[in-house]
């Protein structure tokens, strides 16, 4: 059922995703497999403008009917852009988690960070591990 | 950790299973809001094997049943099930539970999960206590089964693998009957706040009827519902959950049990509560809507212009409502219909609303809240 990880992007063992955007900025969201796992997303809190973050520290929270859970940043960095419309539309992230379920934009303060992370296939493997 | 006869259907169907008070139980099946809409609609099948069966008979039953009691169960008849608290001597909630009334002096309480080895070993210990020597009260548990029927189709779908006619059936009334030849309680009753019906069989053969059932229900809607969704439909429906609401340090007065408390007979915990209600209770658990984003959780604390409060007990989205819904406990003053208060949600606040119990009622043929059941 699940969908294919997009390669174009690198991954958290805390399942999130950060994509590059080449000007010096990256947008982030959660997983497929997390929002399988957390199943009917009903409330999104958005990060402030300006906020500033630390590599994974909580960012965003995302809350399903039963579950509460933190989003950590995958990168050092400010608070660019929220994606509002998670605020009426939560859903979005059950949906399409690698689109239009995106939650914020950073602009990053140490690029370097992105190396470390996993890439589409280690981020598969990871979860296949932490399944069994 | 404890699994009921039907643990590995529920694997089998794909179910997400939780620790529930030591019980492996299935939470959701495909998603919480689906299954809860699916209840609403047309009906949802519930595995209910972790709840807990105490058969209390023999000579002195009733008597020793008025006595552990806060409800008066005089005039109850045979066939008809009351809703009640067990009290301790201070008036605290130790568990509320049903009582079916099978035969002359012989009563099944039906108990919560988490509750029901105290509950146990309390009606023994009173037994000796105060000497109702005749009385036998044993641990049903293990031999007998329970599934939830609930929702709207839930006695067309019923009424094909039950002689009885269900239609005649009254709420918060049963029948000993069949249900597939096997041997089966039925009552009309639930934790949803739709019609439908609590099944009790033996322990060996639930499997049989969930099955039966399962199949019974496809043209109908009939789905197979889990906890998840059972905790959001019971708090829309203003019912309130042992352990989360309320506990052995809170009273009938403080939630919404007043009503199935009879200060005109001797019980244990009536001094205390004849106290509490001539002096009026400090505080009350009070049901409320969120005004600004957000979804408050158990726990949560309750401010007032900046000062703590209260204390959120039930907290979740509303699936039906598509907001945020919940309970707290706020001072008296502040627990009238309309009052806002602050509830602080992580690092920030967000107004509530009091807004009267059940959040949701169904416009139907039952009553299902604070009605005299």
């Amino acid at each position: 059922m699940s969908k294919v990880n997009p390669t174009d992007r690198r991954y958290t063992k805390e399942h999130e995703w950060v994509i590059d955007n080449g000007d010096g900025t990256v947008t982030i969201g959660i997983t497929d497999h997390a929002q399988e796992l957390l199943t009917d997303i009903v409330f999104v809190e958005l990060p402030e403008i300006g906020k500033q973050v630390k590599q994974m520290e909580a960012v965003a929270v995302v809350e399903s009917v039963k579950s509460v859970s933190d989003v950590y940043s995958p990168v050092t960095g400010e608070v660019i852009e929220a994606n509002q419309k998670l605020e009426q539309s939560p859903e979005l992230i059950n949906h399409d988690p690698y689109g239009k379920g995106w939650i914020a934009k950073l602009k990053m303060e140490q690029p370097e960070e992105l190396q470390a992370l996993l890439d589409a296939s280690a981020y598969e493997a990871f979860i296949a591990a932490e399944e069994h | 950790m404890n699994k009921t006869p039907l643990y590995n259907r529920h694997v089998a169907l794909g179910a997400r299973i939780i620790d529930f008070g030591g019980w492996a139980m299935p939470v959701q099946y495909t998603n919480v809001i689906e299954e809860h809409l699916t209840t609403r609609s047309a009906a949802g099948l519930f595995d209910i094997c972790h709840m807990g069966e105490i058969d209390v008979k023999g000579k002195g039953a009733f008597d020793f049943l008025q006595h552990v009691l806060s409800r008066n169960i005089d005039g109850q008849k045979i066939g008809q099930m009351k809703l009640s608290v067990l009290a301790t001597e201070e008036g605290g909630i130790m568990d509320d539970l049903t009582v079916y009334l099978l035969g002359e002096n012989h009563y099944r309480l039906v108990t919560n999960a988490s509750t029901k080895d105290r509950d146990y070993a309390w009606l023994l210990q009173v037994k000796d206590e105060k000497g109702f020597l005749r009385v036998e009260i044993t641990d049903e548990t293990d031999v007998i089964g329970k599934l939830d029927l609930q929702g709207p189709r839930s006695e067309d779908i019923l009424q094909q693998i039950v002689p009885a006619d269900l239609h005649s059936l009254k709420y918060y009334h049963f029948i000993e009957t069949k249900v597939l030849n096997i041997p089966a309680l039925v009552s009309r009753s639930g934790y949803t706040g739709e019609d439908g019906f609590e099944i009790y069989a033996p322990h060996d053969r639930i499997g049989e009827i969930w099955d039966r059932l399962l199949q019974a229900g496809v043209d109908y809607g009939l789905k197979p519902i889990g906890l998840g969704a059972r905790d959001t439909l019971r708090l829309e429906s203003g019912m309130m959950l042992h352990g989360n609401d309320m506990d052995e340090t809170t009273t009938p007065y403080e939630v919404v049990y007043g009503w199935i408390v009879n200060l005109g007979k001797d019980f244990i915990g009536k001094d205390a509560l004849s106290k509490q209600f001539s002096e009026g209770v400090k505080r009350k658990l009070v049901g409320f809507t969120m005004w600004e984003r957000g979804i408050a959780r158990h726990g949560y604390k309750v401010f007032k212009d900046g000062t703590e409060v209260g204390i959120v007990t039930s907290g979740t989205h509303s699936p039906t409502l598509e907001k945020a819904i919940g309970l707290a406990f706020v001072p008296v003053e502040l627990s009238k219909p309309g009052t806002t208060f602050d509830i602080q949600i992580r690092n920030h606040f967000a107004a509530a609303q009091v807004v009267s119990l059940p959040f949701y009622k169904k416009e139907k043929q039952y009553v299902f809240f604070n009605t005299f059941i």
